[in-house]
């Protein structure tokens, strides 16, 4: 006698799938009910309009205002004005030298991905990258026209500034950190008074005393231009804070990864840079994220000292008497730029923080 | 290396004395710059000019200000501004940013993910961005003074700002004061009854209930006691603008409004991680002890989490100070606006100017760390 | 290693200079003139959509590098708000500021910097929307104005209300553009400026015929380049340039006619400002020819002014003060002898 085996019943219909899913999450009390309605109608007041203006009344062909004749967004104006929004006032026959610089950053960025470890010509691209960069985009030299970086603008000098910025705050953060660590009394309070001074006042006074007073410090005729003030002065400002992270990396490296340093007869500066630092930075990395994107949205402060950042060229080009009102298009398309840059950092950082997760357990 | 170099207390004290050296040698060489070419140039010096006329109008002043007041009284007008701005500011980003922190946390999964995307969404939009938003984008499209939106022949909102009634006490309205004093009083007594009764009995007390009702019946009963001192100029439109009642310049309600949907998506997210560090465990505990869900909360999880979250939220707090400054985009007149903009324009005085302007700002700061260290003091979990 | 090259590329683009001493050497062995202009003013200074920039401050930058380089395209122009207009001049950071700032005993006195001739007199006045109905600056009592921070309009607005005995609402904003959008947007009934300032704001506006300028002019606002001070030849050499685009028109010297001029004329005046007889040039440490340069390549006053902010231009404006001193206006040039 065979018996055949029953056929499996279907799992049932209200306590898995989609239908259980809804009811558990949604509606599972006369609160969560409620709720849920409250969350409808929030969606409701805001999708529709939005897609509306976006997307269903909004007009993409043209090349003028007067192409915009819809009551929605005019993205023509974001079309027209788009290498504005990129490269400022950067020459028109020139931008293929941002384009290269960015398309080589995106290709040092692939190959450093690529090739693992601390390969000599990997740093030696790294090292020769800002060099190259920079006579790249400000030329006077191997026949290229010079570009003067009054004419930077857009998200060319955001991310200029940008990377500048987290590229030098880096190492400044560092020394702050270690002066802050140090058991040298005079060393210690000097950088615990630049840090925190520094996180006592606001960016904007930085970036004024940077742009206004800085140049009576120098002796008469070093003169930096306004870009090079306001690196110095952004640099400064979060080097104070990448100290602070760095400084709560320290704190969580347990005491007896100093103790075993010492007792294997390392000095202060190989203790610091082959055994605590490296595990410091490791834990800190996320928060180093988090301060590295709040300077990606500082950047745009530039604009209140007069550079023409990517929130600038907006100000800028809505002021066109030809594109006059386009004010809100612009917004959203700078704050969609800035949004996908921060959130893409934001994710990346929370990835690390579980793969750092995992290791440590 | 000689062998006294070896000793690493002899080299710490080189260091310092390098370090010290090389500090000193900057400072003097940035002040012997700085007075050779404030002399050279003939640029004037020294902090007369806070005595000198400023000459200048400002748009909005807590205090009586006229173009014939001094820079001194810019800076108080100023000052004052950035902290009325701030206050604000902290009172909507901590109610928003606990609104949504809670959301965030809620089981059910729609308002779960609300929250989530208007976390990441205006966190991830630089403030400033947010402040231009508001100004040239929502509040310049408002109708004009005499189209204005008319709520109740009370409120008027037009693009010259938010224009509400303004109440003036009238004598008698110390009463208000006094019954509202007398309720607070009321209640500190009655919670501390109603403890000693269920320590002893076990029974509990509606305070909550009953401190609500006092709050509101007494003040009520003085404000008809007193006669009704109260009164509400409202706003009338006079000329080119509305007059009497309280104005809320579009300046500052754009100030306020991005600064606070910024900030508290950060609170949001440090009630949220606080309430999540709260071990489950300890969830678990007190249901175990048969406490409601409500009482978990308020007795178990919320104490343990505020601790957590508290010192963070004051950071924020302490940036959204900071972040006020941004109103030099805008022109709302507060410390930066005014002081280390127009008083610096108008006489040049750049260095005097900003180093008294980050003195106050690193003022404000100290005092705010001072409040966070005395509560970091008193939260400190006391081991017996 | 990495943060050294960084540091280096960042002192690469601080140009080192000798400032006080001689500007001039300065600009010749540089090969550019840094001109701080206005970040945006329609007529006066403004980029176009090219970046190229334009207007009569402008064109006075062009004429000056024309006279100390021969090329008036050589220069770099440093774009500034009122706010750091004259730290930019004091530190170095630009060569000469051309950018309608007025001319006045606190500035020259106590910033550390020398006002050149005035390239263009102006006045102070009030736009408002026709349809408001205001025909007097008399009737703006209670009025709210839109006005730019750190200008001496701003403190002439102060006076003139106070001493009408009229209430007014100030919102001040940091540059001219923002002045503009609240104006427009209805933020302020009224807008404050210099004139010419008031003409050129109106033509950024969507519908320039319903805004109109009211009659009365409550200050003098004479705006003029500016130099630092201590360099007497640099600043010879500012002046002279205005002086010479001045004679220039008075002589009927423009574009069009320099060479034949020069060939030709039998003015004595003429003769000098062109180098044809005279040290004139040489005696600021000029190559030859220095003023006929200029006059070639940007023309005379009159043909910067008309080019600029004249009755073609969307600005409109009539030679009204800015005619010369035989045509009715206070526009004089001091004798080329």
């Amino acid at each position: 006698m065979v018996y055949p085996p029953k056929v499996a019943k279907e799992p049932p219909l209200l306590e898995r799938g989609p239908i259980a899913w809804v009811r558990r999450n949604l509606l599972s009390s006369p609160y969560n009910i409620a709720f849920t309605i409250l969350g409808l109608a929030i969606l409701y007041m805001i999708i529709p309009p939005f897609v509306k203006w976006a997307i269903i009344d909004a007009n993409f062909v043209g090349h003028s205002k007067a192409d915009c004749t819809g009551n929605g967004a005019c993205w023509v104006f974001v079309k027209e004005k788009l290498n504005m929004f990129f490269f400022g006032f950067y020459p028109h026959d020139q931008i293929w030298r941002p384009e290269l610089v960015i398309a080589s950053a995106a290709a040092l960025g692939a190959f450093a991905k690529f090739v693992r470890g601390l390969h000599p010509f990997k740093l030696l691209l790294i090292v020769l990258f800002p060099i190259y960069a920079f006579v790249l985009l400000h030329g006077g030299s191997f026949g290229l026209p010079m570009v003067e970086t009054s004419k930077w603008g857009g998200l060319l000098l955001t991310l200029v500034i940008a990377s500048v910025g987290i590229v030098l705050s880096f190492p400044i953060g560092i020394i702050l950190a270690l002066g802050r660590q140090s058991k040298l009394p005079i060393i210690k309070s000097l950088s615990v008074f630049y840090i925190e001074f520094v996180r006592g006042v606001p960016l904007i006074t930085v970036l004024f005393m940077a742009s206004v007073v800085l140049p009576l410090f120098f002796p008469e005729g070093v003169n930096f231009d306004k870009l090079a003030r306001a690196l110095i002065g952004i640099t400064l400002f979060e080097a104070a804070y990448v100290a602070e992270n760095i400084r709560s990396g320290f704190q969580a490296i347990p005491k007896g990864q100093y103790e075993a340093a010492d007792a294997l007869g390392l000095s202060y500066w190989q203790k610091m840079a082959l055994v605590i630092l490296p595990q410091a930075i490791k834990v800190t990395i996320p928060n180093l994220v988090g301060t590295f994107i709040s300077l990606f949205k500082d950047t745009s402060l530039v604009m209140i000292i007069g550079l023409f950042d990517l929130l600038a060229m907006v100000t800028v080009t809505a002021n066109d008497r030809d594109w006059l009102g386009m004010d809100t298009e612009g917004y959203v398309f700078v704050a969609f730029v800035f949004w996908v840059f921060t959130f893409s950092m934001s994710l990346y950082s929370k990835r690390l923080e579980k793969k750092l997760d995992t290791n440590n357990k | 290396m000689p062998a006294f170099l070896r000793n690493e207390k002899v080299r710490g004290i080189l260091y310092q004395i390098i370090t010290i050296a090389l500090f000193i040698a900057f400072l003097f060489f940035v002040a012997q710059n700085t007075a050779h070419n404030i002399e050279q140039r003939g640029i004037k010096t020294g902090f007369d000019f806070l005595h000198a006329t400023a000459g200048f109008d400002i748009t909005e002043s807590p205090i009586p200000y006229t173009p014939m007041d001094t820079h001194l009284k810019v800076f108080e007008v100023g000052l004052l501004n950035t902290l009325i701005v701030s206050f604000w500011g902290i009172v909507f980003s901590s109610l928003l940013g606990l609104l949504i922190g809670v959301w965030r946390l809620s089981p059910n999964w729609l308002i779960n993910r609300i929250a989530a995307a208007y976390i990441e969404t205006f966190r991830n939009i630089p403030v400033l961005l947010q402040i231009l938003f508001w100004y040239n984008v929502v509040l310049a499209t408002l109708p004009s003074t005499r189209q204005s939106i008319n709520l109740f022949d009370t409120v008027f909102i037009n693009n010259r700002g938010f224009f509400m009634p303004e109440f003036v006490f009238g004598p008698g309205a110390w009463m208000i004061g006094a019954a509202l004093f007398l309720a607070v009083v009321a209640i500190y007594l009655i919670s501390r009854w109603a403890k000693k009764r269920q320590e002893k009995t076990g029974e509990q007390f509606p305070v909550f209930l009953t401190g609500l009702i006092l709050l509101i019946l007494l003040p009520l009963l003085a404000y008809f006691l007193a006669g009704r001192p109260i009164t509400a100029v409202m706003p009338e439109l006079h000329g080119f603008n509305f007059r009497g009642g309280k104005t809320y310049t579009p300046e500052f309600l754009a100030l306020l409004f991005a600064l606070s949907i910024y900030t508290a998506t950060f609170i949001a997210e440090a009630i949220r991680s606080g309430i999540e560090a709260v071990p489950k465990g300890q969830k678990e505990a007190a249901t175990s002890l048969g406490l409601s869900p409500l009482q978990q909360l308020r007795l178990v999880v919320l104490p343990q989490a505020v601790r957590i979250a508290i010192p963070s939220i004051i950071n924020q707090y302490l940036n959204l100070i900071k972040n006020s400054s941004l109103a030099a985009a805008i022109g709302y007149p507060e410390l930066v606006t005014i002081f280390a903009g127009t008083s610096l324009n108008q006489t040049g005085q750049a260095l005097e100017i900003l180093l008294i302007t980050m003195l106050t700002y690193l003022m404000i700061s100290l005092i705010v760390s001072l409040i966070l260290n005395w509560f970091n003091a008193k939260m400190k979990i006391k081991e017996r | 290693m990495k943060r050294l090259l960084k540091l280096s590329a960042v002192t690469a683009l601080a140009t080192a200079t000798l400032a006080m001493a001689g500007t001039l050497e300065d600009v010749q062995k540089a090969g550019v003139l840094k001109c701080g202009v206005n970040t945006g003013l329609p007529g006066f200074s403004e980029a176009d959509s090219k970046g190229q920039w334009r207007g009569l401050d402008v064109d006075y930058c062009r004429a000056l590098a024309a006279v100390v380089l021969g090329d008036a395209t050589k220069v770099k122009y440093v774009p500034l708000n009122a706010k750091e207009r004259f730290t930019a001049l004091q530190s170095g950071e630009i060569d000469v500021l051309s950018r309608n700032t007025t001319n006045t005993e606190t500035r020259d006195t106590s910033l550390g910097i020398n006002f050149t001739g005035v390239m263009y007199y102006d006045g102070q006045g009030f736009m408002v929307p026709r349809a408001l109905g205001v025909k007097s600056a008399k009737e703006l009592d209670g009025a709210t104005v839109c006005i730019q921070a750190g200008t001496t309009t701003e403190l002439n607005l102060a006076d003139y209300f106070r001493s009408n005995n009229m209430k007014f609402k100030a919102i001040t904003f940091d540059t001219n553009d923002q002045v503009t959008k609240a104006f427009a947007s209805g933020r302020c009934d009224v807008l404050t400026t210099d004139a010419s300032g008031l003409y050129a704001t109106r033509t950024k506006l969507k519908d320039p015929d319903k805004y109109v300028v009211l009659p009365e002019i409550i200050s003098k606002e004479p705006l003029a380049p500016a130099v630092r001070q201590g360099d007497d030849q640099w600043f010879d050499i500012a002046k002279w340039t205005r002086n010479a685009l001045l004679t220039a028109e008075e002589k009927g010297v423009a574009m069009a006619n320099v060479d034949e001029a020069a060939a030709k004329s039998t003015d004595p005046e003429v003769r000098r400002l062109l180098s044809v007889e005279g040290k004139m040039c040489e005696n600021l440490k000029l190559p030859k020819g220095c003023f006929a340069n200029a006059i070639k390549q940007v023309g005379n006053y009159g043909e910067i002014f008309e080019r600029n902010v004249g009755v073609k231009t969307p600005l409109k404006i009539e030679r009204g003060l800015n005619a010369l001193w035989n045509k009715g206006g206070i526009q004089y040039s001091p004798p080329f002898r």
